[in-house]
């Protein structure tokens, strides 16, 4: 008896195997994976789930392989998967860029650990979030969300498939070894009720007339047609024209280059997410993500307590950063305190697009950051 | 100097893409001969040419994938197995050949080479063998003989190459042969062949690249290579798979054929249920 791809009800569930369901909800039907811990259990779970959807899970040689996989797999029309860990998503930079080039949807999914190197395979780290933003060679635009449970692990794998297909981009889960092992309770919808983001497709014209990379003027998106259709599409990483020709021109790396950047930064509406607690007269703002944000809401409240007009902004998506958000905050704000699990990196996005102090909280990773710190942190800047 | 033959129409026409001619490949090259046995083989194979797909690497063989005219990913360096792994997978219905070069494939996509051998998976894999790197000028890789010089081997090239034969039968591929550009039918039936073969088939073809490789080592003419393939290769029969290395210097055979055909199960993904 096999089960079905969307497992409705309430669950006491493992995050990384919530991040499995929420693809499966998504009609992932391929997944390409290497195995890394803490990201394991996704493929684990993907591998005994896959099979019973009539998807497919492959192990691959390694994760370039793996990146490559889903990337084929995407050309042909799958919704594809794959996860990992930081020396794992390092690898998977190269294709990435790939993906980013020939605007092939996909989503990847990076259980963070301490890093650099090997660094803390067991243990969480927030410190690949610039990597997220920039770890492929050369200019591009990119959406990375940051789960803060295992509830939000399900709920964003399915929105990473709805904003990679809609906009025809790699989508990144930034999630860490905290929501990654973490067990709670998850609720799974009704199938009916997942919502879905379709890809924008050819609609029937004739490959005479379809450009596969000239994209619509509103969104810059392309239509996009998959291997087997008839259309002789050219796929290539190369500099090219809207016919998927290489063309080695600057003109032509202009537009194409400046349309993958400003497709990210035009659709910035679409694909940022935050949430706010206790906004409405804070003077001192705390600003984080993934598990951090979780201790970050809990010092947020005890202030309170203590009568100290502190609030919270939680990025649930890291990239394309909020930047209108945040300027609308430092109207009324007097200060801001950034907690991450890093040695401080999103702190200087928020620097520079603020104009009062800021101030980090920060530990190179290996424990989740107790509330404490950031709540002194609070108190002090009062 | 002799006259081109302009024709109006060619056989091939609607396998090329005529609107990305010419090709960047340096007169006497090889690939685009095999280029040509590979459309042909589409075309003799009778089915729907919507259903072939082509996946290459980086490097002067996987321009191919730009001027052949079907769906084709010319995707990164040493990625094109993996990335046709993925579109194979995902839709079995589809022929997908990898056609890319030995740096390519031996070098930096040695790994992924051996792994989807080793599981047999569906793919048709053209590899033109030019013991060097072309496009960047002509330097040594995996396949380049002992002693040959290159512009990263001023002194001769002091490391052993694969045997790609022997290292793709030992990964458990179901179909290994080799020739060379001078053999046009054989190398145009074996990719037919291989079509129709399930499993991992592994097709390596010898081309002459006079600009990058021959220039160094007194094969500046493509026919002088062209002519050194006819004097010195041999249908292997009863040959070892650990005899088949090449050296371009010696005087020994250079070995073509088929090596290896067998019909080891080929991978298939489980699936309890049909694709929804």
């Amino acid at each position: 008896m096999t089960r079905p791809a969307v497992l409705t009800g309430s669950h006491f569930m493992h995050g990384d195997h919530a991040c499995a369901e929420g693809a499966l909800a998504a009609g992932c039907t391929f997944f390409g994976g290497y195995p890394i811990t803490p990201s394991t259990e996704i493929a684990e779970r993907l591998a005994e789930r896959l099979p019973e959807v009539g998807g497919v899970f492959m192990q691959m040689e390694d994760e370039m392989a793996s990146m490559a996989s889903i990337l084929g797999a995407s050309a042909a029309g799958a919704r594809a998967m794959t996860a990992t860990s930081g020396p794992g998503f390092s690898l998977m930079m190269e294709n990435l860029g790939l993906g980013v080039m020939m605007e092939l949807p996909c989503v990847l999914v990076n259980v963070q650990r301490g890093s650099p190197s090997t660094g803390l395979p067991t243990l969480p780290g927030q410190s690949d979030i610039m990597q997220a933003r920039w770890g492929s060679h050369g200019d591009y635009g990119i959406a990375a969300y940051s789960p803060w449970s295992p509830q939000e692990l399900f709920d964003l794998t399915v929105h990473a498939f709805n904003v990679a297909d809609r906009f025809r981009i790699p989508v990144l889960l930034m999630a860490d070894e905290v929501v990654g092992h973490m067990v709670e309770r998850v609720v799974i919808p009704e199938a009916a009720s997942i919502v879905r983001w379709d890809r924008k497709r050819p609609n029937g014209k004739s490959p005479h007339e379809f450009l596969p990379f000239r994209a619509d003027e509103d969104d810059l998106v392309p239509p996009m047609a998959y291997a087997g259709e008839g259309y002789r599409l050219h796929f290539t990483g190369l500099t090219h024209d809207e016919k998927g020709y290489p063309d080695m021109s600057a003109e032509t790396h202009q537009t194409l280059v400046t349309r993958l950047v400003e497709k990210v930064r035009r659709n910035a509406a679409e694909l940022i997410r935050t949430e706010t607690y206790f906004m409405d007269d804070a003077q001192i703002v705390v600003i984080s993500f993934g598990s951090t944000a979780r201790s970050a809401l809990r010092a947020v409240r005890e202030a309170r307590e203590m009568g100290i007009k502190a609030g919270f902004l939680r990025l649930v998506s890291v990239w394309p950063f909020p930047v209108e958000t945040l300027c609308e905050i430092d109207q009324s704000a007097q200060a801001y305190i950034v907690p991450e699990m890093n040695l401080g990196q999103l702190i200087t996005e928020v620097e520079r697009h603020v104009r009062k102090p800021v101030v980090g909280v920060n530990h190179a990773g290996g424990e989740m950051m107790p509330p404490d710190s950031i709540l002194a942190a609070i108190r002090e800047v009062n | 100097m002799v006259a081109p033959i302009l024709v109006d129409e060619h056989p091939l026409d609607a396998l090329i893409r005529a609107d990305r001619m010419p090709h960047i490949w340096c007169p006497g090259c090889g690939i685009g001969v095999v280029m040509r046995c590979y459309a042909h083989a589409i075309q003799l194979l009778g089915d729907d040419a919507d259903r072939h797909v082509v996946v290459s690497g980086i490097g002067c063989s996987g321009r191919v994938a730009g001027y052949m005219n079907l769906d084709s990913y010319h995707t990164t360096h040493g990625r094109a197995i993996p990335f046709a792994v993925g579109l194979k997978l995902a839709n079995p219905d589809l022929h997908v050949t990898v056609f890319s070069g030995d740096g390519d494939l031996a070098a930096i996509g040695g790994n992924h080479l051996i792994h989807a051998a080793r599981r047999n998976i569906d793919l048709t894999v053209i590899c033109t063998n030019n013991f060097n790197y072309g496009m960047t000028g002509g330097q040594s890789g995996p396949t380049t003989p002992p002693g040959a010089r290159t512009s990263t081997t001023p002194y001769g090239c002091r490391e052993l190459p694969f045997n790609l034969a022997n290292l793709l039968s030992a990964a458990g591929a179901n179909f290994v042969s080799r020739w060379t550009s001078l053999h046009v039918r054989q190398v145009r039936k074996d990719i037919l062949y291989a079509f129709r073969k399930p499993g991992f088939s592994f097709i390596e073809v010898l081309v002459p690249c006079p600009i990058g490789f021959g220039r160094l080592n007194h094969l500046a003419d493509a026919i002088d290579e062209i002519k050194l393939y006819r004097e010195r290769c041999e249908i292997a029969k009863g040959v070892e798979l650990e005899q088949l290395g090449i050296d371009l210097h010696g005087d020994q055979p250079i070995y073509v054929g088929r090596f290896v055909d067998r019909n080891a199960p080929c991978y298939e993904p489980v699936r309890l249920e049909e694709p929804a």
